[in-house]
């Protein structure tokens, strides 16, 4: 799932132009399997199983395989519809530099949201 | 062919609000019971439109929305410039009683939206004889922060899109793709530090726990409505209010913490049973 995330937002050029400010690593940790994503002015340029030894990143989005798999549902059910929610139920949590991730809410929202598209095929 | 407005209209109200001489944007439609709609945090009087444009609700309702001041077409009051934007429960009780004055409204029913169905349950507690009726929109007693709140209001993230990347995720994934982001695009164009002064009320300020088992509802009947997906006003905190004060509680299907601009026909067919309780009072 999480491996369709740079072919569907490359190919989203609306989302990749809202993003095209974002220069950043972020992490997504399922359980303890942790994923590193490059962007670069908006597109992924890399995606990076792990596991690390000193991975370099800015922020971390942190929950359960349980949680992830419901959240990239393509019709999550109610409550796992969008990130906030899981925040809010201490189902996820969003850790380190947070600058990118808020000052570019909008996009991070689509680009973490993508592995939906995938299993909707 | 004449020209093809909508039966809305609006105009500026001079009035004194919060001991402050105010120029505030009112909008209003229709016809009967007066309609106060209060907005929701860090928005403005527009949510409101699919009320106003419905002939069903304007047939025997006046539906009247303000843009409260700092908010929409209502400006700052003078010397806003050297002052930090936080609203109590003390003033927000006070500036809605005091528009009704203004407007000379003789017991309208008020309905708000998120801080205005908090404000709600405040105007019952406190203010009940006031009003012939209440509407409470994703009302609960309280809720907690969830997020950092100082990135709504900091130079170096936009304000605008911080705040709509904040409250999108409450919008129902029903909605329709104008409403949603129309809903939206009232967010973008928030003033600095508008929401997030707003939210001081919502998360801290107007915390009403204490006090909801004191609402009397044969005073003033409380009616509440809150959408499914809402996860900041929860179905949980709005059955909680019903179950400690007697109101009528929906929980509405297929929407969310916006239900009068994210999907208003949907928000409508739930209203409507509603306002005919009221008329029937």
């Amino acid at each position: 799932m999480i491996d369709s995330i740079p072919k569907h937002v490359n190919a989203n050029a609306d989302l990749v132009r809202r993003g095209r400010f974002v220069d950043t690593t972020f992490m997504i940790a399922i359980d303890e399997a942790y994923t590193l994503i490059r962007i670069r002015e908006g597109r992924v340029t890399k995606l990076t199983q792990g596991p690390f030894i000193t991975p370099d990143y800015s922020f971390c989005l942190r929950a359960s395989r349980g949680v992830w798999e419901k959240f990239w549902q393509p019709s999550p059910p109610l409550g796992f519809t969008d990130i906030f929610a899981l925040v809010k139920q201490k189902l996820m949590k969003v850790e380190g530099d947070l600058h990118p991730f808020m000052s570019n809410l909008l996009y991070f929202k689509d680009v973490i949201a993508a592995p939906r598209k995938e299993a909707a095929r | 062919m004449s020209p093809r407005f909508e039966p809305i209209t609006g105009r500026y109200l001079q009035c004194e609000l919060l001991g402050k001489p105010q120029r505030l944007y009112v909008e209003e439609a229709g016809r009967g019971i007066p309609l106060l709609c209060l907005h929701t945090a860090g928005s403005d009087a527009r949510q409101y439109r699919g009320l106003m444009n419905d002939a069903r609700i304007t047939a025997n309702y006046r539906v009247i929305a303000f843009d409260m001041p700092w908010h929409g077409k209502s400006s700052p009051p003078a010397g806003w410039q050297d002052t930090e934007y936080q609203l109590t429960s003390r003033d927000y009780v006070r500036l809605i009683v005091e528009v009704a004055d203004a407007l000379e409204l003789e017991k309208p029913v008020a309905m708000g939206c998120s801080i205005g169905g908090r404000i709600v349950l405040h105007l019952a507690h406190e203010k009940p004889e006031r009003f012939r009726a209440l509407i409470g929109l994703e009302s609960a007693a309280y809720t907690a922060p969830y997020y950092d709140l100082s990135w709504l209001n900091r130079p170096d993230v936009h304000g605008g899109m911080v705040c709509a990347g904040v409250v999108s995720g409450l919008i129902a994934p029903t909605a329709p793709a104008p409403e949603r982001w129309e809903t939206l695009w009232h967010y973008m164009q928030s003033g600095p530090g508008v929401f997030k002064g707003d939210l001081y009320f919502y998360m801290i300020d107007g915390d009403i726990r204490d006090r909801v088992d004191e609402i009397d509802i044969k005073r003033c009947p409380l009616f509440l409505l809150t959408g499914e997906y809402d996860y900041s006003c929860t179905a949980e905190g709005t059955l909680d209010v019903a179950r400690r004060t007697g109101a009528t509680a929906t929980i509405m299907k297929d929407l969310g913490h916006f239900p009068m601009s994210e999907d208003p026909q949907k928000f409508n067919d739930y209203l409507l049973p509603v306002l005919e309780k009221i008329r029937a009072l």
